[in-house]
């Protein structure tokens, strides 16, 4: 049993680092980016066709694929949700929905329906284990990711809480017409957030990729889980992130103890049941639902 | 500008001419069928499920502003209780319209937690919703997984007579269901909703009750979308969760709405028709075919955020099927480059309710 829990709280790990990018680009736009698990399997994509191809291990493909998604971040936030914004705050969930639907058939248009993995291009990683006191074996790639979970969100609380730009940020989230009075550029702070968010996404897609198969329609799942992890783990700050997604994978892996079909329902379950509980407590008001991590970081 | 009083109108003569050619066409679809082929009356039967699938997203979101991404629950719930309920014994077709009323009564416990999501909150996590209801209809014996089951019972009728039978069936529900829309959007609850669409916390503050108004779109748009989606059962007979539980069926619907014109009585209508005519000719392109239709809904939200409705709307002044009223200054009728010009002025023209 202490092996699954292990194993569980390794995994979230991995939700942490995709929901930290969805919380944090909702904490400083307001937007919620229905392609986030679509962009992570784009990334995925790359990734793989990069190790295939040109026979670049992922590890070094994350040099290329990283800077790339940076772009796409910026370029979304630019061209797309800046302006879709402007109309409201129904219009960038129809926006990034339809955007998630071209990358996904895209995506199948290219590779096919196959399913696909990065396990094969970084060698013994996949398959290697450490063996922790009282026989359990825990994969070398599961620490790893949790360990790049937690330099991730350590990051960007120092980012957001010491450097100039992660002020900027923070201020915009607050409050853009203000920051603006004060000298702060909020779209460059947007765009760069959104940057930073799809850098957060394309290292999550490429640890999809080396810790189990995806294909091109992968996305939305990945969606939900950041989407559970981030509610969550709200309470807090990013480390709430962390929490949330350790709570989201114990209640799979023990949903898959109970049941065979268990592993997703009890993910939604226990989301559905936190979402319950604080609704109750927090009466009428939401706002601390989908909990700001940069206001926490101040 | 002049003292001269204004002239609050509701009806004009176009949408008088309206209302009659809406009548005459839907007399015309009741008697169509015996000069389509029978291909035609299954492509005119889909058309009318997306003409509900349209209107009660666009109830939901356009009016309601609560845009949800997982509204294919109703969808496979209005299908699956229709299963259960034939399993169970109950004529098919009974079956079908049981299944919505279920599949209403189902979404009002649901609206409890879930209306009080906000914006994309409420969006994915009704998403959520529709990605647990599926494994969990998945584990019924009956359907047996994703291999799913039929509606067998449907059997006993003969295919024409069957077919006949679902053609009526849709039309009927698209009238009733465009009815009770068009009821509520003009009558008192009316006012409420468009109050609520155009700014929530200031309806609130004039005493709207938001929430109830809001509870009465969702379960009305649960209760059509359940039906559409037994009526999809009936016309295609089988039953595989992951086909009714699809989210490209909210895709669908995001997509009529958003080229119709979100927000507007005909846009619904007018994007249904649209989709149906891209479908019709494109539906064979397969995976370009989807990209193009995601591409389009970005571009008009990027774009054209009213839809084609709202612009042509916007455009002439028309309004086929008015839900408000307008208010005209009689002396001051005529000025059209400010009305075309000034989106404010044209919004207290459009519907002051």
């Amino acid at each position: 049993m202490s092996n699954q829990i292990i194993q569980g709280v390794l995994l979230g790990g991995y939700y942490a680092l995709i929901a930290c990018g969805l919380s944090f680009m909702f904490s400083v736009m307001r937007i919620i980016n229905l392609a986030h698990g679509s962009l992570a399997v784009l990334s995925a994509y790359a990734l793989w066709w990069l190790a295939s191809r040109f026979h670049i291990p992922p590890f070094a493909g994350l040099l290329i694929v990283l800077p790339l998604m940076a772009v796409i971040g910026w370029a979304l936030q630019r061209f797309l949700l800046e302006r879709s914004a402007r109309g409201g705050a129904l219009l960038p969930i129809l926006t990034t929905f339809g955007l998630a639907i071209v990358i996904d058939n895209m995506l199948f248009e290219q590779f096919g329906a196959d399913t696909r993995s990065l396990a094969p291009f970084i060698g013994s990683l996949s398959y290697d284990s450490w063996e922790w006191p009282g026989s359990i074996y825990v994969g070398k790639l599961a620490v790893i990711m949790f360990f790049a979970a937690v330099v991730l969100l350590g990051g960007l609380q120092l980012f957001l809480s010491r450097t100039g730009l992660g002020r900027a940020i923070r201020a915009t989230s607050e409050d853009p017409d203000t920051a603006g009075l004060v000298g702060v550029d909020a779209r460059r702070a947007n765009a760069v957030a959104a940057a930073i968010a799809l850098v957060t996404v394309g290292l999550a897609g490429a640890f999809l990729g080396m810790r189990a198969t995806f294909d091109p329609y992968a996305g939305t799942p990945q969606l939900l889980f950041a989407f559970e992890a981030a509610v969550i783990g709200g309470a807090g700050s990013l480390w709430g992130t962390l929490i949330g997604g350790i709570v989201l994978a114990l209640a799979q892996t023990l949903g898959a103890q109970v049941h065979p079909q268990g592993f997703l329902i009890g993910g939604h379950a226990v989301f559905l049941i936190v979402l319950f509980v604080r609704l109750s407590m927090a009466g009428l008001s939401l706002r601390s639902l989908f909990n700001p991590p940069s206001r926490s970081a101040s | 500008m002049s003292a001269a009083s204004p002239v609050i109108e509701r009806g004009t003569a176009t949408s008088r001419i309206a209302g009659v050619a809406v009548a005459v066409i839907i007399a015309l679809l009741a008697f169509a069928p015996q000069f389509l082929s029978a291909g035609a009356v299954d492509r005119m039967t889909a058309l009318f499920i997306y003409v509900i699938l349209a209107a009660m997203w666009n109830a939901l979101a356009g009016f309601g502003g609560l845009v949800s991404v997982g509204q294919q629950v109703f969808f496979g719930l209005g299908a699956y209780f229709a299963i259960r309920l034939a399993d169970a014994g109950l004529n098919p077709f009974l079956a079908l319209f049981a299944s919505g009323i279920i599949v209403g009564a189902v979404s009002w416990p649901l609206s409890l937690i879930m209306l009080r999501l906000r914006n994309g909150e409420f969006a994915i996590g009704m998403w959520v919703i529709a990605a647990l209801t599926h494994l969990l209809v998945n584990l019924d014996r009956l359907v047996q997984g994703e291999t799913g089951t039929s509606l067998i019972s449907l059997n006993v009728y003969d295919a024409s007579a069957r077919r006949l039978t679902i053609y009526w069936l849709a039309l009927a529900s698209m009238t009733a269901l465009l009815a009770i829309l068009f009821g509520l959007l003009r009558g008192s609850t009316g006012a409420a909703i468009r109050a609520i669409r155009d700014n929530e916390d200031a309806a609130a503050s004039v005493g709207v009750r938001v929430t109830g108004t809001k509870r009465l779109l969702f379960v009305l748009a649960a209760f059509g979308i359940g039906i559409a989606g037994a009526l999809w059962l009936a016309t295609s007979i089988t039953f595989q969760p992951k086909t009714y539980f699809n989210v490209q069926w909210t895709a669908y619907m995001i997509f009529m709405v958003l080229v119709g014109g979100i927000g507007t009585f005909e846009g619904a209508i007018l994007g249904a028709v649209v989709f149906f005519l891209i479908e019709t000719w494109f539906g064979g392109a397969g995976v370009w075919y989807l990209v193009g239709l995601g591409a389009t809904a970005v571009l008009f939200s990027l774009f054209l955020p009213r839809g084609l409705w709202g612009t042509i709307e916007e455009r002439f002044g028309l309004r086929l099927l008015p839900v408000g009223y307008r208010v005209r200054l009689a002396t001051d009728v005529v000025d059209p480059a400010g009305n075309d010009t000034q989106p404010q002025h044209t919004t207290t023209d459009r519907e002051t309710a």
